[in-house]
Parts: C-alpha cells; sequence; structure tokens
C-alpha cells in the first residue's frame, strides 16, 4: 500500500487552478522530490497533505485511510517548515518535546524521546538554548527533530534547506538522507532547485502549471524527459523544434540533447560511425569554473549550447567568430516522446 | 569649484562638531519638557508637602510652606480616600480586563483571517472612535445607559444606569482601541507558520492559543493594559457625565483643587505611585518594548 495516494486532487483559490488534477503514489520509505518552479504548485500540493488547505476535489489518502477532510492534528504527518517556525519563547528541548506534550505522553518518554531525537540530528547539548541562540543549519535539524519525534508516518519538508548558505546546504543534503534512511520514514520533499532534488531523492515529480509533467528516477527525469519543460528545468537542455531535428539530427520530431554531451572539435575532423556532427560559428563564450559554456550557431540561426570542460585543450582555442565542428554520438539524442502530453502517471 | 559662502562655512562647523548639532537638534523640545512636565511634576511634590493651619485665633486658616507629611498622613488614616484609590484601581483593572477579552478575537480576526483589503478598512474602523471628541462619546453613552428609556432600557428592558458600572462600560468603549491596536500589530508579528506548526505537531486551537499565541502576545497585551489602565486611572470626566455620584481619584483631586490645594496635590501622587509600579511590572514582561 502507498503511503500516500493522490486521485484527482484540484485545488481553486477562486479563479485560480493551483493545482489540477494530481495523481500520484508514494511508496513506504521513498525520499520523493516535488521539484518544480515558484507558482508550480509543489507547496500548495504539500499543504494539501499537510492538511493546512484542503482539496478543492479529489482525495487524498495516508496508507489507505482517506485523510482528505480531515484537520492537521488528525493526519500522521509532520512537517518541517521552510523558515522552520520554531517557537522563539521555547528552550530547543521544549520545541522538540512540543508534539509529545500536547498528545499527553507522560514525562519520563517524552524526555527519553527528545534526547535521543535531539542526538540523531547532533544537537544533544543544545537542549536548553533558545532559537535565536542557534545558526540557521542548528535550527533546521531542530527543526527536523522536532518532527521526527512524533514518529509521523510521512515527514513533508517545504524547501527546508532554502535559507542556507550553499556549503551548508551541499552538508544537509547529506545529511538529511542519511537521516531518512535511518529513520525509514517516508519523505517528501518540496524543492524548486534541481540539483538538489537529483541528488537526493528516490523519485522526482516535476510540477509545472499545477500539473506533474513527469514522475521518475533521478536518471529518468535527467536523462529521459518526456517534455520540453521537463528538458529545459533539469539540468541545461537544447530542445530542438522538429523542423530543426530534421536538419541536425535526422528526426523529424522533438529531440533534446545535453550541452555535456556535445563536444568541440577543429574544422575537418572525421566523426566516429556512431557520433554526428554539424559546422558552427562560435557566438559567445561563458567562463563557470569548471567549464566553458560555448553558444555555438548552426546552419539555419539555431544556437545549441555546448559545454566544455575548462581542462580540455579545445576550451583555450574556443573565442567568439571562431569556425568549428560540433560532435555528438547520436545515442545521447533524445527524443521528447509525448510533447504535449498531459499525462501524470509514472513512469517505470 | 567649491563655495566659501556663510551657509557653507556654517554647514562645515556644524559637520565637524557632533555636539554642537544634537544640541541644536534637541535643544529646544529638551527645554519644554523640563519647564512644562519636569518642571510641573517638581511643583506638584513640593506643593503636597504644604499644609494649613489653624491660625491662633481659630478662626481662619493659613498655608504653611514648612515641609510636612500632614496631606499624606490625612488619605491614608481617613478610609474615604482609600476607597476612593481602591475603587479607581478597581475600575481600572475591569475596563483592562473587558478591553482584553473584547479585543483579543477582534485583533485576530483582523491580523489574521480578513483578507488584506478589509484589513486595512478595519484598522481605520477600530481607529475611527479615536477622532471623535471625547464630551461627544460620553453623552452618547448617557443616551445608552439613561434608565428611563435608555438604548439599553429599549432593547433589553434593564439599563446598568448612571454609576459605577456605567462608568466601568463607558471608559471600557472609550478604551479599546488601544488595547486592540498593539495586540493586533502583536499578532501581524507573529508568523502563521507558527500557528501551522502547532496544529501539524497535534495542537488543537485551544492548546495553540494557550500554548504559543498567548505566550508570544503577551509584552503586546501589558502595551494595550498600559494605555487602558492609566486613562482609566487619570479620569475623572466621565464619572460626571455617566457615573452618578461615583468617585474616583481624579474626582477627588478636582474637588479638593480649590478647597485645598496642597491635599489635592498630595492625592495626585497617588496615580503616579501607582502608575510607576504597574510600569515597573509591565518592564519585566518586556512589555515596554513593544511601545
Amino acid at each position: 500500500m502507498s503511503a500516500v495516494s493522490l486521485r484527482g486532487v484540484t485545488k481553486r483559490f477562486g479563479e485560480v487552478v493551483a493545482i489540477d488534477g494530481i495523481d500520484l503514489d508514494i511508496e513506504e520509505g521513498e525520499f520523493f522530490s516535488m521539484l518544480g518552479p515558484s507558482g508550480s504548485g509543489k507547496t500548495t500540493m504539500l499543504r494539501m497533505i499537510a492538511g493546512f488547505e484542503l482539496p478543492t476535489s479529489g482525495t487524498i489518502s495516508l496508507h489507505g485511510r482517506d485523510v482528505s477532510k480531515l484537520p492537521p492534528f488528525d493526519r500522521d504527518v509532520n512537517t518541517v517548515f521552510q523558515d522552520y517556525a520554531l517557537f522563539p519563547h521555547m528552550s530547543v528541548a521544549q520545541n522538540v518535546g512540543y508534539g509529545l506534550r500536547v498528545r499527553r505522553v507522560p514525562k519520563a518518554e517524552r524526555t527519553r524521546r527528545v534526547a535521543e531525537a535531539l542526538a540523531s540530528v547532533r544537537l544533544n547539548e543544545f537542549g536548553a538554548r533558545r532559537p535565536y541562540q542557534l545558526s540557521g543549519g542548528q535550527r533546521q535539524r531542530v527543526a527536523l527533530a522536532r518532527a521526527l519525534v512524533n514518529r509521523p508516518a510521512v515527514l513533508l519538508l517545504d524547501e527546508p534547506l532554502g535559507a542556507l548558505d550553499r556549503k551548508l546546504r551541499e552538508e544537509m543534503q547529506v545529511e538529511l538522507k542519511e537521516i531518512q534512511q535511518d529513520v525509514g520514514i517516508t519523505f517528501i520533499f518540496v524543492t524548486h532547485d534541481q540539483q538538489e532534488a537529483l541528488t537526493m531523492s528516490d523519485r522526482i515529480a516535476v510540477f509545472a502549471d499545477g500539473r506533474i509533467e513527469q514522475v521518475g528516477t533521478p536518471a529518468d527525469i535527467y536523462e529521459r524527459p518526456v517534455t520540453p519543460f521537463v528538458a529545459g528545468f533539469v539540468g541545461t537542455s537544447n530542445v530542438l523544434q522538429p523542423a530543426v531535428a530534421k536538419i541536425l539530427v535526422g528526426r523529424d520530431e522533438m529531440c533534446t540533447i545535453r550541452p555535456e554531451h556535445i563536444r568541440i572539435v577543429p574544422t575537418g575532423t572525421q566523426p566516429n560511425d556512431d557520433e554526428m556532427q554539424a559546422t558552427a560559428t562560435i557566438r559567445d563564450v561563458q567562463y563557470l569554473g569548471a567549464f566553458v559554456r560555448v553558444r555555438a550557431e548552426v546552419a539555419g540561426g539555431v544556437s545549441l549550447i555546448v559545454d566544455v570542460p575548462s581542462t580540455t585543450s579545445v576550451s583555450a582555442s574556443i573565442a567568439p567568430g571562431e569556425q568549428c565542428e560540433l560532435v555528438w554520438r547520436r545515442d545521447y539524442v533524445r527524443v521528447v516522446e509525448h510533447f504535449n502530453s498531459t499525462d501524470t502517471g509514472r513512469t517505470t | 569649484m567649491i563655495g566659501t559662502g556663510l551657509r557653507r562655512r556654517i554647514s562645515r562647523v556644524l559637520w565637524r562638531r557632533p555636539r554642537l548639532r544634537l544640541g541644536l537638534l534637541l535643544g529646544g523640545p529638551l527645554v519644554w519638557l523640563l519647564v512644562a512636565y519636569i518642571g510641573s511634576l517638581i511643583a506638584l511634590l513640593v506643593t503636597s508637602l504644604y499644609h494649613y493651619q489653624d491660625d491662633p485665633t481659630g478662626l481662619v486658616q493659613h498655608l504653611s510652606t514648612s515641609p510636612s507629611a500632614t496631606n499624606y498622613r490625612r488619605l491614608l488614616d481617613q478610609h474615604v480616600y482609600r476607597d476612593v484609590a481602591f475603587r479607581t484601581i478597581g475600575a481600572a483593572l475591569t475596563v483592562t480586563v473587558i478591553d482584553l477579552l473584547v479585543a483579543l478575537p477582534v485583533a485576530f480576526y483582523i491580523a489574521k483571517l480578513a483578507a488584506p483589503w478589509l484589513r486595512r478598512v478595519l484598522v481605520v474602523a477600530v481607529t475611527m472612535p479615536l477622532w471623535a471628541g471625547y464630551l461627544v462619546k460620553g453623552y452618547a453613552w448617557r443616551a445608552i445607559l439613561d434608565p428611563a428609556g435608555g438604548v439599553l432600557h429599549q432593547v433589553f428592558g434593564h439599563s446598568p444606569g448612571f454609576g459605577l458600572s456605567g462608568t466601568t462600560l463607558t471608559l471600557a468603549y472609550l478604551w479599546l482601541p488601544y488595547m486592540i491596536i498593539p495586540i493586533y500589530a502583536g499578532l501581524e508579528r507573529l508568523p502563521n507558520s507558527l500557528l501551522e506548526a502547532s496544529t501539524d505537531l497535534g495542537a488543537k486551537a485551544a492548546t495553540t492559543f494557550a500554548r504559543i499565541v498567548l505566550p508570544q502576545l503577551l509584552p503586546s497585551i501589558v502595551a494595550g493594559s498600559i494605555f487602558t489602565f492609566a486613562l482609566t486611572l487619570g479620569d475623572f470626566y466621565m464619572n460626571q457625565i455617566v457615573g452618578g455620584t461615583t468617585q474616583f481619584l481624579g474626582n477627588v483631586v478636582y474637588r479638593e483643587f480649590s478647597a485645598n490645594l496642597p491635599f489635592a496635590a498630595a492625592y495626585a501622587t497617588l496615580p503616579i505611585v501607582i502608575m510607576v509600579a504597574y510600569l515597573l511590572g509591565a518592564r519585566s514582561t518586556g512589555a515596554l518594548e513593544e511601545l
């Protein structure tokens, strides 16, 4: 049985349709990400699972039990808020123990479980502190402990790493994933950061305009995007319209190719059998540290983005106005299967 | 080309001398404050130490300016003055509690539930009565409380009439905005996510209110209560409109002002002492930062 099942879930705010008929199953113990730009409906969906918003239509089930109309305090889920929402007038230990206290868990058990929860997020010594005495990363971990101490069936995380600086965010990504594996609770993680979603998730649902564009493993999403939106939002992609694809890759369908899958070689180089090539003029060059991002114009005024590792000898000789050959392997060209699809089912 | 005109020279001098700048900025208001406020307060305290003495002839009294505690002894010894003081404090506390009970749900609705446009309308609506005159509102309440055919009598067939209850109700009405506004401001600063987090962690509305909202709101409540308490403590005229024969501290001061000025002065220090005590208590809750 799925940890969370959504069937035809729709949410309207007046005229605005925030969530447009979503069907989705999230399995027990999964680290599941809802990825999408702001306004795509991912946070609204999370808030409906938590019970802060009620769906206009459709059903939400937790472990087979319909909770669509239940208030948050009757749902076996807990939330980690974007701003952490720690209670400023309580100590860290009181914050973590709040859920147990309002559910009248006996004092001795409460103390023990709070200590365990604080230990699991490596904040054993911080119980007596106030939230304002903690750093951003520590507050984040308190919020996590406060939710996990209740042993919810599902943990909801609303962009919990958004307020952290990059280095800390990367550390927390690893830590969060480890904690999830330790406790074995289903995590539903909302983020607009595709890198974060790819790094942490077992599966990802990509949201756009209140619908799910694609559901799949990080590899599915990155390597086999089924819509142009997914191809463009997750990583960078060259999306070739059918007319262009016909000339460049010989297929009369919408195709995508990743910038890192294209190489730049000197004019006159012969490609291998499994490769294709096109003559191009370099238009501009961006230095991005680990790689150089090149915009190269091929026939018909179409530009392709090419990422060249900074270390390769060729990157030194790339300059705007130069002629070159672009080379890519045939099997790196992806056909966008259903580019007008509204299919929101799972890809397995 | 940099000018050398007089104004520029003055500006340069001022720029080099921050103390002179500060003196020019605050000098005027400071003199005004010292003379008008501190000065009058000192005059009050000094006057309260004077007293009237019987002339050796026993026919007239004359004012003695040698300091004595005569007035203070009198206001402590005579139970009528104690009663008036306790009645006033009681009314101030009652007004504060009534305002708190009305203000909490109203402020919560405005800050957390009303749509943004309605919120602005309601904030204006709440403060609007402050623009109307004190006397106008007093006489309006006379029409409401009148035991012979007032609004309450007509609608409910009963009115508390003119007396302590009438004054208390009227003052609670008058000072309500001073309680709503700080509580509204406090609630607006309280992030919704805290309320959601509490619900999410299993608390029902009453628990969330008691454990999350109230502790966070305490400074705002105390700030509001300083207004309602102090304004009631200092009020005397509403008693003359709707109070019947009720006497507050202010009424005694008003009456003694012409009869026995030193005693009036001594009695007027009482609300000051009560307010200082109240503020010291309030400070310990952190409420003064809310002002």
